[in-house]
């Protein structure tokens, strides 16, 4: 395998939860809503494509709204403080076979390590999304690397 | 009335800079004297060699498999077992002043209460307790930040916050400028007054809550100093202590290139990889900075500098034993001082950290000064321990049945101690996946030899490994992985490992943050 060590950084993390898609579109699906589901946000004001969240940190964070389409229900918005080289969050929400929703966040940035600071604040939001909507959630975890699978391990302790 | 408990954490602190264990670079009287008049371990080994994973291990006395924290960033879990929330439930006053760093640093969003805490909550942290700590203020590497030491230095010392060296550069990677004389990375000139370093800081704040304890109160204190850690930017008024320039060489350092890169070569890949700049598997070195272009003088400086911090923080722990003594329980103290894991400091031409399985950041520094009162006879044990250990230690100390949940055991008071109770080998694992790198290995370290094997990752197909000699290449230059002369050593070490490495917790707790 190439070693690939590129500035850019992409996270994904999912949820599954028991409940039709369109109920939790609802929720998530707002631009205006972020602070009612996505813990350590505080606030945020949209005008027009132009959305400002305020962290519970009291840090500002002005973002670009790109797509919020109700029929995909796919949300997507850049970061746009200086810090970000780049940045572009998604999140989908699909219909699985037995009437489930998946719930899927991805968060692409450079700097790199921004995605896991964004990326992990959005798997603490999507683990939260259960209690939220007042499901019982089962939560999936995906990423860019192999978590690696060592041999099993029988016994604990040194000594 | 029962004993209290110091321990004392150094971060990235190698075992050689005390003068007990054979430094000569920095003075560090008081801790020889604790070494003098207690337990002097000469093998004592981290469970994991990077910050969150080892001082997880600390609290809950568990292996990082176990409590879950396989890498900086991932935040050990808020209701994970720990050693201050018994002892706390034993009716002992608990503290933690300094680093903790269970929680990851980069958390714009306060998700972590050791972030949010100096903001919301002082020093009391909600509910009364976290970790079973009554009582936390933190610091890290600097004064940026929403950690209490940081929170002071901008309100109090504003003017003082340009001296430091900036951790992170604006990528938010571990930076890579260099500085001081030799334009060392992470090395600056820092004018800062000596007594609001957070060295000292450190020292101040554990003197101002012990001064709120009554007399007759049983504690634990855990006084985290930051440093040695890089960056190695201490006072200004205090470097010339030692002289960068009249530094030796460190004997793991092979100035002869050819030499360096054939040691290199013949270890897993991952370290030529890096050496040249090829491969950045970690987050805990600059992803920017090529170790092959690390100079001679540079290892002395940064070795200088590290020093200076060294003989900083002795003094501090100096002034913090004096205060306990006049409070009058110096008799019933019991003090361990340790650090979390090592830093490789110029040994294979390197800096830094990172899945490197070595002494340099293995062997760490450990003492156990037992209270006078227990009379328990001065010793230097040469038996495997590790900081999985001392948790169990401390509920020895205080008169406590340790919980199921801990993994290791007291430490013995002695050799013939540690051979009784079956001390016989220590393990340190690794894992690490960063944006499509992963490297995994699991280490034994047995009788007089360290083994490592590898997983499959980026670099590795799972064949590989290094298996050391100890007592015929102290500095680890010869790797026997495939020497047939020892290959049915390698298959037993190997074995053992396995046979007691404990199963990995599941599901895996996810990468938060980078650190």
């Amino acid at each position: 395998m190439v070693p690939v060590t590129a500035t850019r950084g992409s996270v994904r993390h999912a949820v599954q939860l028991a409940c039709p898609p369109d109920r939790v579109w609802a929720l998530v699906g707002d631009p205006a809503r972020i602070h009612e589901w996505f813990p350590g946000i505080e606030s945020c004001t949209v005008e027009g494509d132009e959305r400002t969240v305020v962290t519970r940190s009291g840090l500002p964070m002005p973002e670009r709204l790109l797509t919020v389409d109700h029929v995909l229900r796919r949300f997507q918005y850049r970061m746009i403080a200086p810090m970000f080289k780049e940045h572009l969050g998604t999140l989908d929400v699909h219909e699985l076979d037995d009437g489930t929703s998946l719930v899927v966040y991805s968060t692409d940035a450079d700097p790199a390590p921004l995605a896991l600071v964004i990326g992990g604040a959005a798997r603490n939001a999507l683990s939260r999304l259960p209690a939220k909507l007042g499901l019982e959630g089962t939560e999936h975890r995906t990423t860019a690397g192999d978590p690696g699978a060592g041999p099993v391990a029988t016994r604990k302790g040194t000594h | 009335m029962g004993r209290k408990i110091l321990l004392v954490t150094t971060d990235q602190q190698r075992y050689d800079t005390l003068g007990c264990n054979g430094g000569q670079l920095s003075s560090t009287p008081n801790i020889d004297a604790l070494a003098a008049g207690g337990i002097r371990f000469e093998r004592a080994h981290p469970q994991s060699v990077v910050c969150m994973p080892s001082r997880s291990t600390i609290l809950t006395g568990q292996h990082p498999s176990t409590h879950g924290v396989w890498m900086n960033g991932v935040p050990l879990p808020v209701d994970a077992p720990s050693v201050a929330d018994v002892l706390h439930g034993s009716g002992y006053r608990t503290a933690l002043v300094g680093k903790a760093h269970f929680e990851p640093f980069l958390d714009p969003f306060f998700r972590f209460v050791e972030n949010s805490m100096a903001t919301t909550d002082g020093s009391v942290p909600p509910g009364g307790l976290h970790r079973g700590f009554e009582h936390l203020e933190m610091a890290t590497h600097g004064a940026i930040g929403p950690l209490h030491y940081a929170r002071w230095m901008m309100a109090e010392h504003p003017e003082a916050l340009g001296g430091f060296y900036p951790a992170l550069d604006g990528s938010l990677q571990v930076n890579a400028a260099g500085g001081g004389d030799t334009g060392a990375p992470q090395v600056k000139v820092n004018p800062i007054e000596r007594g609001i370093y957070h060295t000292d800081w450190v020292a101040d704040r554990t003197i101002g809550w012990l001064d709120t304890l009554g007399a007759d109160e049983d504690w634990f204190c855990w006084m985290s100093f930051p440093d040695p850690h890089h960056p190695w930017d201490p006072p200004e008024s205090e470097v010339g202590r030692v002289d960068w320039r009249e530094v030796p060489l460190p004997a793991g350092y092979p100035e002869a290139r050819a030499e360096r890169e054939a040691i290199l070569d013949a270890k897993p890949r991952h370290w030529r990889l890096w050496y040249d700049g090829t491969l950045v598997s970690n987050y805990e070195a600059p992803a920017e900075w090529v170790p092959a272009t690390l100079t001679p003088d540079q290892v002395r400086e940064v070795n200088a500098r590290n020093a200076v911090e060294c003989e900083l923080i002795d003094e501090a722990l100096g002034r913090v034993l004096a205060r306990i003594a006049e409070r009058g329980w110096a008799d019933d103290l019991d003090v361990v001082f340790t650090t979390d894991h090592g830093e490789l400091q110029g040994d294979f031409g390197l800096l830094f950290k990172g899945p490197y399985h070595v002494d340099a950041l293995m062997r760490l520094p450990l003492i156990w000064r037992p209270a006078p009162s227990s009379t328990t006879p001065p010793s230097v044990v040469s038996r495997p321990v590790g900081l999985v250990d001392l948790a169990p230690t401390f509920c020895a100390i205080a008169g406590i049945a340790p919980p199921r949940w801990m993994e290791g055991e007291a430490l013995p008071v002695d050799d013939a101690d540690a051979t009784q109770r079956g001390f016989e080998r220590v393990l340190t694992e690794w894992d690490s996946e960063l944006f499509g790198v992963d490297v995994h290995l699991r280490t034994i370290m047995r009788d007089h030899w360290v083994c490592s094997t590898y997983l499959p990752g980026t670099s590795h197909d799972g064949t590989e490994g290094e298996l050391y000699d100890l007592d015929d290449d102290p500095l680890q230059r010869v790797n026997r992985w495939d020497d047939p002369a020892v290959a049915a050593l390698r298959g037993d070490l190997v074995a053992d490992l396995w046979d007691h490495q404990p199963e990995k917790r599941t599901p895996e707790l996810v990468l938060e943050a980078p650190v």
